[in-house]
């Protein structure tokens, strides 16, 4: 190991060192030591994690590791053994979302059970689906909607609901701005985060047009008996401090074949999930069928998330 | 001299000094302590000790960020005359504006750091090491500009100091050219700045061309403002030569970067409230508020009216001559651009945030006393560099070393 070297010259370089001080060389080379010597006082998995490799250079094997790692740092943290799948984009695969306007009524079932199935952080409390309730007479004006809405019963009829999460863009103005790489696009259309890569700057959270990234002011929190062991990497396993996190289209289950969350549990189903390159996937058929639309087109964010009214 | 020499005469040059000195340095270390204690408690917490939250992510100390991006790269406006047209008044003092140039870096560099949710990982903003995603991304430009300028600085500072500890004058085709490299470097580390803004389609109170100029008019006053103040603090407190028409003329420069400043943001207030669109709103916010959510809206209205006084007191030769209405005019600008650089520029584009939503921020007492602690170190860096810098412009250091060690001391 070089860094053992370095240690031994070190300390020949010191006791023959001139009386004046050290020489610049000297005192890197300390600088060097000590910080190799702190390393090298930590356990191998603090030592991996502090000095881990870029997440999309990682080799498979070198992946499997990693998962591996996380997988132990879960069950430290929450004493409950997990999968921690670490299932890339399958090819053939690009993923859409559709969501029905006329069928939605803002019981926000979808934002409980996104929660769950993420593991997000139940105090302070994370939400990835913010749901907007918005006047009929306007249509849809975010300046006058009300994400606080708290009606005896849903839907007001004065009123429609109009769900947001991360819109998985096609040029996402997020993953552009990352000073660190720490967010992409995956080959099949999900804007995933590495949390143990993000540095927790929120230039994204700046860019993003939709509010879809959250950030952890502090340490999440939830009970290890609430914890959804079915995790992916890049996805809903739990996450540190001071990184940011969104939806990823569940991206351990979507990319199993199985619908989010939160198309399983919308009581109307107004929630559309599927893969556009299927001819007869259920998205492929909404977009012949339908006429859709996409939050702040003018953006030219190209939303994998599309808006329709059905009836 | 060997580099460890210089810096153990230079050591024993900034540490002795008269009481008031160093009652201004144990103030400075009071400060520092206090700022420290407070982000001792952010770095166990998480920013939840701050009030930024998702719908204002970015705030104070981003806001103070840019404010200081603009005065450490206002030190051009000094640097240019001295340098490019040799004239002889402002040359003595331009090593003072790289100095505030450095202090100011080391700030904003602060400044940033604290933001981070992960300080333990800025490596993986080293290329190589991490992972620098460049050059998509602009803060990964910036973050290169401002550490490529704080390198180019402090060898300006370092050479000149040198060549003075040793009684030598500068070789003026290694300076020159260094000193020439930095005014494009100033005027790309505050562009780049402005773009990491304007770069967001998602935040329309950023996301327009007009923002970088406003940047670099801002600057143009803002950096001056402090320096026309620290040259006379110098004047009285050293013996530094610094002409009064030096100071005079930085503040006919001022009074035309304060015009522009002014004129710019005419023209977006013109664009924004003629044409009515949504994006008014940001406006609306800092200007009038929304409903009874009106935090920014006295700060909007003293930036406004601090410049245009200010704008006034700089333009009339009599009162840019008058050492108060000088003074006056200079606190005015620093007020005025502190406000619409900072929180001004910041708070709007987060209020409403993108999904309408209104959450009104204020600074909590961490923020504050981080913030403090951070303006400290700087001035803790001008202080030192300066107690350094200053002997030597005015030949004392020479003198002293002439008569102390017999060695011939020219330049």
């Amino acid at each position: 190991m070089p860094v053992d070297d370095s240690s031994r010259d070190a300390g020949r370089d010191e006791t023959g060192s001139d009386p004046v001080g050290l020489s610049r060389r000297q005192f890197l080379t300390a600088v060097g030591v000590a910080a190799a010597g702190v390393l090298a006082g930590c356990s191998p998995e603090t030592r991996e994690a502090f000095l881990q490799k870029y997440f999309r250079e990682l080799s498979p094997e070198e992946l499997e590791l990693r998962a591996a790692r996380l997988r132990t740092a879960v069950h430290a943290r929450f004493g409950k053994d997990v999968q921690m799948s670490t299932l890339a984009a399958q090819p053939g695969v690009s993923f859409a979302y559709a969501l029905d306007l006329s069928r939605c009524i803002g019981c926000r079932r979808c934002v409980y059970a996104c929660v769950k199935e993420n593991n997000q952080s139940r105090h302070p409390q994370i939400q990835w689906i913010r749901v907007l309730e918005m006047a009929k007479s306007k249509g849809i004006d975010f300046k006058d909607a009300n994400p606080y809405y708290d009606p005896e019963k849903v839907p007001d009829p004065h009123h429609f609901y109009l769900p947001v999460a991360c819109q998985h863009c096609r040029t996402p103005p997020c993953t552009k701005v990352c000073p660190v790489g720490a967010t992409w696009t995956d080959p099949d259309g999900i804007v995933v985060i590495d949390y143990d890569w993000c540095i927790g700057c929120r230039c994204c959270m700046s860019a993003c047009p939709y509010g879809a990234r959250h950030f952890n002011w502090t340490t999440p929190h939830l009970d290890g008996a609430e914890l959804n062991p079915d995790m992916h990497v890049l996805g809903n396993r739990p996450r540190p401090r001071g990184v940011v996190e969104k939806c990823t289209f569940c991206v351990h289950r979507a990319r199993k074949g199985r619908y989010p969350a939160c198309v399983e549990i919308c009581p109307v189903g107004a929630r559309k999930f599927g893969n556009l390159i299927d001819p007869e996937g259920e998205l492929s058929i909404i977009l012949r069928e339908k006429r859709v639309f996409v939050l702040k087109a003018e953006l030219n964010t190209e939303p994998r998330f599309y808006y329709f009214y059905g009836i | 001299m060997g580099p460890i020499k210089f810096a153990a005469t230079v050591t024993r040059y900034a540490l002795r000094g008269s009481l008031a000195y160093w009652a201004w340095i144990g103030f400075l270390l009071l400060l520092v302590a206090w700022g420290v204690g407070a982000y001792l408690d952010q770095f166990r917490e998480g920013l939840v000790v701050t009030n930024m939250r998702d719908q204002v992510s970015w705030a104070f100390y981003i806001g103070n960020f840019t404010f200081l991006v603009g005065v450490a790269a206002a030190a051009v406006v000094l640097v240019i005359p001295a340098y490019v047209y040799q004239w002889k008044p402002i040359k003595e003092v331009a090593i003072l504006g790289e100095i505030l140039a450095v202090s100011a870096i080391v700030m904003c560099l602060l400044f940033v750091v604290v933001d981070m949710g992960r300080p333990d990982r800025f490596w993986h903003l080293i290329p190589g090491v991490g992972h620098m995603n460049f050059p998509r991304s602009m803060l990964a430009w910036d973050v290169l500009v401002l550490n490529v300028y704080l390198v180019l600085n402090l060898v300006i500072v370092t050479y000149l100091l040198y060549c003075g500890v040793q009684g030598r004058s500068y070789n003026a085709s290694i300076v020159v050219p260094l000193i020439m490299f930095s005014i494009p470097a100033a005027v790309g580390i505050h562009t780049v700045t402005a773009f990491v803004y304007a770069g967001l389609p998602g935040r329309p109170y950023w996301n327009a061309s007009i923002l970088a100029p406003r940047f670099l008019c801002s600057a143009f006053c803002s950096g001056p403002a402090i320096m026309l103040i620290l040259f006379q603090i110098l004047q009285r407190t050293t013996k530094i030569a610094i002409k009064d028409d030096a100071i005079w003329k930085v503040a006919e420069l001022m009074a035309y970067a304060m015009f522009l400043n002014l004129f710019l943001l005419g023209a977006e207030l013109f664009k924004e409230y003629y044409s009515n669109t949504e994006h008014l709103v940001h406006f609306q916010y800092l200007f009038a508020g929304i409903a009874h959510h009106r935090a920014l809206v006295p700060y909007a209205w003293t930036f406004v009216i601090c410049g245009v006084l200010a704008f006034l007191l700089f333009l009339i030769p009599a009162t840019r001559r008058n050492v108060i209405t000088l003074n006056i005019g200079c606190l005015l600008i620093y007020a005025s651009v502190y406000i619409e650089k900072g929180m001004g520029l910041v708070m709007p584009a987060f209020t409403p945030d993108t999904l309408g939503e209104i959450y009104e921020y204020t600074p909590t007492m961490h923020e504050f006393r981080i913030g403090a602690g951070i303006f400290s170190v700087g001035f803790l860096v001008f202080t030192l560099l300066c107690k350094v810098a200053v002997p030597i412009l005015t030949g004392e250091f020479a003198a002293r070393r002439a008569s102390g060690t017999g060695a011939a001391a020219g330049g």
